[in-house]
């Protein structure tokens, strides 16, 4: 018995390191969405080509898609967008929400860096920012073809985070 | 001494509002300044992860504060608001989590803690004293004892 109440600190000590240890390797800046497995909000907003044009939630319907939130004063959506355009020109769907950004200097990116999203969602005020749980660009999410939120990555998608964490994931939901 | 302590004490009530974001809102009353007070000050900012919504110069802080802002406005109560942003962000904005089966352990686990560090330290006196009353005499078996009564009596005649 005496022996035993002896090895407790280092028991304490064993079980403290398990938990710092494994800390090392958590990211805090990573939140769990509070979105995964709802549907798409509601929004209806012009799209940053076309201002006549409205876009629903109901357009992001029909296919498993990727939704990538973007702005051009967001630095490192400029290392993703040539990703991005890869990737479009692989196949794989991808819709683009401009958040919080200056219209202009958008269309311009576009043309100049080639568009890579199928539709163009216009979000100037960040109010669908707001309701996807945006807290910063670039994010983006993967959706089922019924518009139901699957999965979100935060940073940005090169190469290795697409071949490691997302490809996967987009296979199984154009299997589904 | 005083003067320092006094000073301290001073800075410390001070700090508090110094840092504080700069916003010009204007409210109906003073109620409502001090529950958009409340609110910014429980809530976290989902992008500077160790600063409430109120200190935080962040795009997202501002936006959210613009948001509790104006459903303040609009009259909605303060769990609403709170479950308005819980809703888009998730738990992590709350500093003070809800009471939950993943959470318990954050809310109970320091009292229980301390309630089983108190009972150990319990023990350990009850022991401690007990031990010190009378080390022998408790401790002797009837058998012994009658060994021990002989021997006195031995002694003795």
């Amino acid at each position: 018995m005496k022996r035993a109440i002896l090895l407790l600190p280092l028991l304490i000590f064993l079980g403290v390191a398990v938990f710092l240890y494994r800390g090392l390797f958590l990211n805090p800046a990573e939140l769990p969405s509070a979105l995964i497995d709802k549907p798409f909000p509601a929004f209806s907003l012009p799209s940053v080509v076309d201002a006549q044009k409205l876009i629903s939630e109901a357009d992001l319907k029909g296919k498993p898609a990727l939704v990538n939130v973007w702005a051009t004063w967001c630095v490192s959506c400029k290392a993703e967008h040539p990703v991005l355009n890869q990737l479009a020109e692989q196949g794989v769907v991808i819709h683009g929400i401009n958040y919080k950004d200056d219209n202009a200097a958008a269309q311009k990116w576009l043309s100049e860096f080639h568009n890579p999203y199928q539709l163009d969602i216009r979000d100037e005020q960040g109010t669908l920012g707001l309701d996807l749980g945006v807290y910063g660009a670039p994010e983006t999410f993967l959706i089922d073809k019924h518009g139901i939120i699957r999965h979100k990555f935060v940073g940005v998608i090169d190469e290795r985070v697409w071949r490691e964490q997302l490809a996967a994931r987009y296979q199984e939901l154009v299997d589904e | 001494m005083k003067k320092l302590i006094r000073a301290a004490l001073l800075g410390l009530a001070l700090s508090t509002t110094a840092h504080a974001a700069i916003d010009t809102y204007d409210f109906k009353s003073d109620a409502e300044r001090e529950r958009y007070r409340s609110l910014t000050e429980e809530l976290r900012c989902p992008k500077c992860q160790n600063q409430n919504i109120a200190d935080s110069d962040a795009p997202i802080a501002m936006d959210l504060r613009r948001e509790i802002y104006r459903m303040l406005g609009e009259g909605r109560s303060n769990e609403q608001i709170v479950d308005y942003l819980v809703s888009r962000y998730g738990d992590f904005v709350r500093y003070k989590p809800p009471v939950d089966a993943r959470t318990a352990l954050l809310w109970f686990g320091p009292a229980t803690l301390l309630v089983v560090g108190f009972g150990v330290l319990a023990v350990v006196l009850v022991r401690r004293r007990r031990s010190a009353a009378g080390p022998a005499a408790n401790t002797l078996s009837p058998a012994e004892r009658e060994r021990l009564a002989t021997l006195l009596d031995k002694k003795d005649s």
